[in-house]
């Protein structure tokens, strides 16, 4: 039968909802979930792997070259060490943070937003939640990737001095990590992709300039060192430094530790600011 | 009798100051092909993404597969298939791989999906595409593998929002025509559209919308016999000089319309008022008898202006 709706008035939650209240909840996400979102990841980078490997298996060499060999052959020895060796794990940092850094910025905005990808995934057993993560955990293997491959390149430099070399992927995994919540934290706020623009020029090349990858900060005044200590760059060359180069544990659970801290704390951040921007 | 399979009780979704949809009511059963029609912004679409646990409810009540929507979101749409409004494929690999990566989302392993994508492949007419990529597909292909995604977990229910807007018309017909083949198979549908066409050819039961409230439900026949005339007679550009004579019917039809190009008469008995147009002193060089449609009950109740 036909009939005409005429609903009455319902009293409903309305108004804006707290900031806070959406950053700080419990996110529902599960690893299992999560996974898949890798597992899609995965099939397409394997897809395009061939030519997007190359470059980056260069890329170590033409560093090292240039920077190492090449202007190192006119610098003294810093703290007794040749330039390359000074610098090499300074690099394996600097490509953790870039082989995640173009993922969970750049790829996953254009998925979001252009491709409607994430609005595909969450129509299937999967959260917006499931999906940060598996993007995190994305953005973490390539960093994987890229940070052990360089470290595999540089040490035909012969520069792995310390024995503690081989906790490096752990390293390198907990950088990739780090990165990439702060990446998919701004992905998930900006309104349009030029903005990238910012994070590229006011924090990650800053970042890689002066984090002490390519000359040391500890004879910069006091306040420089200061202000590098909250620089996660500048705590994961440390860390790489500790491990590859000086084998001073000591040093590296103390980056370490600061690393795990920063990334345990944002942890949820990106995860809850995702479901924010994508569920209305 | 079962639960129905969507069952809204004052359905309210706002955002922010803005009432998308404004308390509502509404079942859909099983086994029916359930439309909701409504011009742009009627708030069909947002009423589909709480369907499908992409957006939580302001207020009132919505259960789906008898369980609550949003809260039991992850159970509920293990059990549903969605077609999006807008493409979202992975456009970087094939046809089949995309249907493998979207099973794999409701844990099917590969060697169960694989089988099941080429049967639904062949089911949509892309059996001989698997190995394509998506940028070569034409947009029919497109929203035809759409619905064999939203197969690949065998939906009780399934969703498609505009299935086939920006469709040409061969296309349209296939999907049309797949789609009953699901409902005969089953599968509850619920879809949204507002090609009137679509909504006739398909649905059991419809309603129609407008900002954000539902204005009439029921069978496309019993709308078009509850609020419109059952014939309309169109008179195409008439002559200025018949402009008073064609006023002067009004009265004699339920109801007329003067758009700029035509007059519509709503009649009961669309032959007397024919001879009645062919009679005047003028005849009008094109005058059109045809049924009510659920476009003129659609025009009626929302609105001829632009709904922007």
């Amino acid at each position: 039968m036909a009939r005409t709706v005429t609903p009455a008035g319902i009293a409903v939650r309305t108004g804006r909802r707290s900031l806070l209240r959406d950053i700080v909840r419990v996110p529902d996400v599960r690893v299992t979930k999560a996974w898949r979102l890798w597992q899609r990841d995965a099939a397409i980078y394997k897809r395009t792997y061939k030519f997007n490997i190359l470059p980056n298996f260069f890329e170590p060499f033409l560093y090292l070259l240039a920077m190492g060999l090449g202007l190192g052959a006119y610098l003294a020895r810093i703290k007794g060490y040749r330039y390359l060796d000074f610098i090499a794990p300074g690099l394996v940092a600097t490509a953790a943070m870039f082989g995640t850094s173009f993922e969970v910025t750049f790829n996953c905005f254009v998925k979001m937003q252009f491709g409607k990808i994430y609005d595909a995934v969450m129509s299937t057993p999967l959260t917006i939640e499931d999906i940060g993560l598996g993007e995190l955990l994305w953005g973490t293997t390539r960093s994987l990737i890229y940070g052990t491959l360089f470290i595999l390149i540089a040490s035909m430099f012969g520069v792995v001095h310390s024995w503690l070399a081989i906790l490096t992927p752990v390293a390198v995994a907990l950088t990739g990590m780090m990165f990439s919540i702060i990446g998919l934290s701004f992905t998930a706020v900006i309104p349009i992709i030029d903005m990238f623009s910012y994070y590229w020029t006011m924090f990650i090349t800053p970042m890689f300039l002066f984090s002490g990858v390519f000359f040391p900060l500890d004879r910069m005044p006091g306040w420089v060192q200061t202000v590098a200590w909250f620089v996660p760059l500048h705590q994961a060359v440390n860390l790489m430094r500790s491990l590859i180069l000086t084998g001073d544990a000591a040093a590296a659970g103390r980056a370490a530790l600061w690393i795990l801290v920063l990334t345990a704390g944002l942890f949820v951040l990106p995860l809850n600011l995702l479901r924010r921007r994508l569920v209305k | 009798m079962p639960d129905p399979v969507v069952l809204a009780r004052a359905l309210f979704k706002s955002y922010g100051s803005f009432e998308a949809v404004k308390g509502i009511d509404f079942e859909v059963r099983h086994g029916e092909c359930f439309g909701f029609l409504g011009p742009n912004g009627a708030g069909k679409t947002t009423i589909m993404r709480m369907i499908s646990c992409s957006s939580p409810p302001s207020g009132g009540e919505l259960t789906v597969l008898a369980m609550r929507a949003w809260l039991d979101g992850r159970r509920i749409k293990r059990r549903m298939g969605v077609v999006p409004q807008e493409n979202n494929l992975d456009e970087e690999v094939t046809v089949l791989e995309n249907l493998m990566i979207y099973a794999r989302y409701f844990d099917i392993a590969p060697r169960v999906s694989r089988p099941r994508a080429e049967e639904f492949l062949r089911f949509v007419a892309l059996e001989d595409k698997g190995d394509w990529p998506i940028p070569r597909l034409s947009g029919g292909m497109k929203r035809r593998l759409l619905i064999a995604r939203a197969l690949m977990n065998e939906p009780e229910l399934l969703i498609l929002d505009e299935p086939t807007t920006g469709l040409d018309p061969q296309a349209r017909h296939l999907v049309w025509e797949k789609l009953r083949s699901l409902k005969r198979q089953g599968v509850t549908l619920l879809l949204t559209t507002h090609y009137m066409e679509e909504a006739s050819q398909l649905c059991d039961r419809l309603v129609i919308m407008h900002e954000g409230r539902i204005l009439v439900e029921g069978s496309p026949r019993e709308v078009i016999e509850r609020h419109t005339s059952p014939q309309v007679i169109e008179v195409f550009e008439p002559p200025r000089e018949l402009e008073e004579s064609l006023a002067a019917l009004e009265p004699v039809a339920d109801r007329a319309e003067r758009l700029a190009d035509r007059w519509l008469f709503y009649t009961t008995d669309g032959d007397a008022f024919l001879s009645k147009v062919r009679s005047l002193p003028v005849v009008p060089s094109t005058v059109w008898l045809r049924g009510g449609t659920l476009e003129d009950v659609f025009l009626a109740l929302t609105g001829r202006g632009l709904l922007e």
